[in-house]
């Protein structure tokens, strides 16, 4: 049986995939090497890690306003996660979806980083400001 | 969302299709926030360095340029943060040619839309600062929490497409701060050690930054009786921002709209948490060098003020930069032509060391000129800047900026 998460409505497209989960913060230019597609800065949680293709489950987006043109650069060039699934997105995550028409959902009334585990396959649809987890 | 005669003009298209297009964003990004209308903007301030913006933000940035007139200039003023690469010294810090020439792209495209290319993130010191209860919209965390909270007027974090959608159409949705509810205080901290340096009050910002649960939580600050300098101001505010996301905060008795607790505070005042000599050292720890390698000093993050400026080039007068290590001094183009006039770049300069003007480290394609140059040992008395470069492979030390300079002379780092 598949598992139904509401969060806020949200932005972008409908996507899938697999998720990659850590109980601590995002930004794109403080926390990844956007070249090689990993999580770079030593402090990350997931410091090492490939976020390609990856519906990434974080708490909250932290620091500077770069992310805002960050999303939609990573994903001309096709090194981009598949959506963005957070506690609490701030306006600049926010702004860069929508330029980016990149998925993101946030405020789902519990810890989403608790409620998905890495690995799991994840249906997140930003109109409804669902995520469904699949067996 | 509720519009107004004139947005539902633009959202129909009938101010042409890049004023349609911005004005569906920021509905967008205002349904997402629960935003009822949106709010008139008398200024606007992009970030757009080529690092953040690549190809692609370029190429849209060039289809944008390519419009109509009429359809594609700016409607209020509107001015740059720092670009990634300084058009007159880049040869001088093996800057790639290629960012060069995407960077020329990107200025020969804003200044297209009507864009005053004043590449600074110190534009509230150096270009026109808002006054209280303006509402702006500001591209950079640094100018967001200073305009905020020591100028009292109100602006979100606007990146750079949303700072360009508001100067495309004055407007910018009305939720976060442009909201009286959303400025009240929320967490409350007590300073029992005043900091000296402007590392110092960098640290007091990183230590309450990393406190910050969100991008709403507004800390408020009591302990700090006598105003700090507006360059004070700058280092804490930008690197609360930097590691907290934060966006406002109240200094009681200080700050505009914190003339005390009860006015801050709806209801009781939270219990207060302490910073004192063991926060700030617990804080120091994460930046303390391994050992006193060095490669490079960088005096940016926020852009240095005249005051800053003359600061730097006292301690470095009649001094030498080591051979083995790069000094870096990054200003915006109004401080670096002032420090020309009045000496202050020749004196750097005859040190050995280089002055930049309208770039900040982090935003010049930090990791490429860190390869080009084999820096990896990094030394600042920006908080700042010591939280974001560990991503681009650099080790930081925080350290004041006596020390700073000491340690480019000596080629090593010393406190």
């Amino acid at each position: 049986m598949s598992t139904i998460i509401q969060g806020h409505k949200g932005i972008g497209p409908r996507v899938s995939g697999e998720a990659l989960v850590a109980k601590d913060n995002f930004s794109a230019r403080y926390d990844l090497d956007r070249i090689k597609g990993i999580f770079s800065r030593p402090q990350h949680k997931l410091c090492g890690q490939n976020y390609l293709g990856k519906v990434l489950v974080l708490d909250i987006a932290k620091g500077g306003v770069a992310t805002a043109w960050m999303l939609n650069e990573m994903k001309s060039r096709d090194m981009a996660p598949a959506a963005l699934l957070l506690n609490y997105a701030n306006p600049i995550i926010a702004q860069g979806a929508a330029h980016a028409d990149f998925p993101l959902i946030d405020r789902f009334g519990q810890d989403i980083t608790e409620a998905i585990q890495t690995g799991q396959r994840v249906a997140v649809d930003p109109g409804s400001g669902t995520v469904t987890i699949e067996d | 969302m509720k519009l107004s005669t004139y947005e539902e003009d633009i959202l129909a298209g009938g101010q042409g299709p890049i004023r349609q297009k911005a004005i569906r964003q920021q509905i967008a990004i205002g349904e997402f926030f629960d935003a009822e209308d949106l709010v008139e903007v008398r200024q606007a301030h992009i970030m757009a360095d080529t690092e953040s913006l690549g190809e692609a933000g370029v190429q849209w940035l060039e289809e944008i340029a390519a419009a109509p007139e009429d359809q594609r200039r700016v409607v209020i003023p509107t001015i740059t943060d720092p670009r990634g690469a300084d058009f007159k010294a880049y040869n001088r810090i093996n800057h790639d040619e290629a960012y060069v020439k995407l960077e020329r792209r990107a200025s020969d495209a804003f200044r297209g839309l009507g864009v005053l290319m004043t590449d600074t993130c110190i534009n509230y010191q150096t270009v026109m600062p808002p006054v209280p209860g303006e509402h702006i919209a500001m591209g950079d965390t640094g100018v967001v929490i200073y305009c905020n909270s020591v100028l009292g007027a109100r602006t979100n974090y606007e990146g750079g497409p949303s700072a360009l959608a508001a100067a495309m159409t004055g407007r910018t949705p009305r939720y976060g701060f442009h909201l009286d509810e959303k400025r009240r205080g929320q967490t409350r901290f007590v300073v029992t050690e005043r900091p000296k340096n402007l590392d110092d009050w960098g640290a007091l910002g990183g230590i309450i930054g990393r406190e910050m649960g969100s991008y709403y939580e507004v800390p408020v600050i009591e302990g700090i009786t006598a105003p700090p300098t507006s360059d004070e101001m700058k280092h804490l505010g930008a690197a609360m921002a930097s590691y907290g996301s934060t966006a406002l905060f109240h200094m009681v008795g200080v700050t505009p709209e914190a003339p005390d607790l009860k006015t801050v505070f709806d209801g009781t005042p939270p219990k207060p948490a302490e910073i004192g000599k063991k926060e700030f050292a617990a804080f120091r720890k994460d930046y303390a060098p391994e050992d006193d390698s060095l490669d490079v000093v960088v005096f940016a993050a926020p852009q240095l003020s005249l005051m800053e400026m003359e600061a730097v080039a006292g301690l470095l007068k009649g001094r030498k930069v080591h051979s083995n290590v790069a000094c870096l001094v990054v200003t915006n183009p109004e401080n670096k032509a002032a420090s020309d006039r009045m000496g202050l770049t020749q004196t750097m300069e005859d040190a050995g060391a280089v002055v930049l003007e309208g770039v900040c480290f982090y935003q010049m394609h930090a990791r490429e000129l860190g390869q080009a140059n084999g820096w990896t040992n990094l030394m600042t008395n920006s908080a700042k800047l010591t939280n974001i470069i560990g991503g681009y492979g650099y080790r930081p030390a925080l350290a004041s900026m006596p020390a700073c300079v000491d340690s480019a002379v000596a080629g090593k780092m010393v406190k």
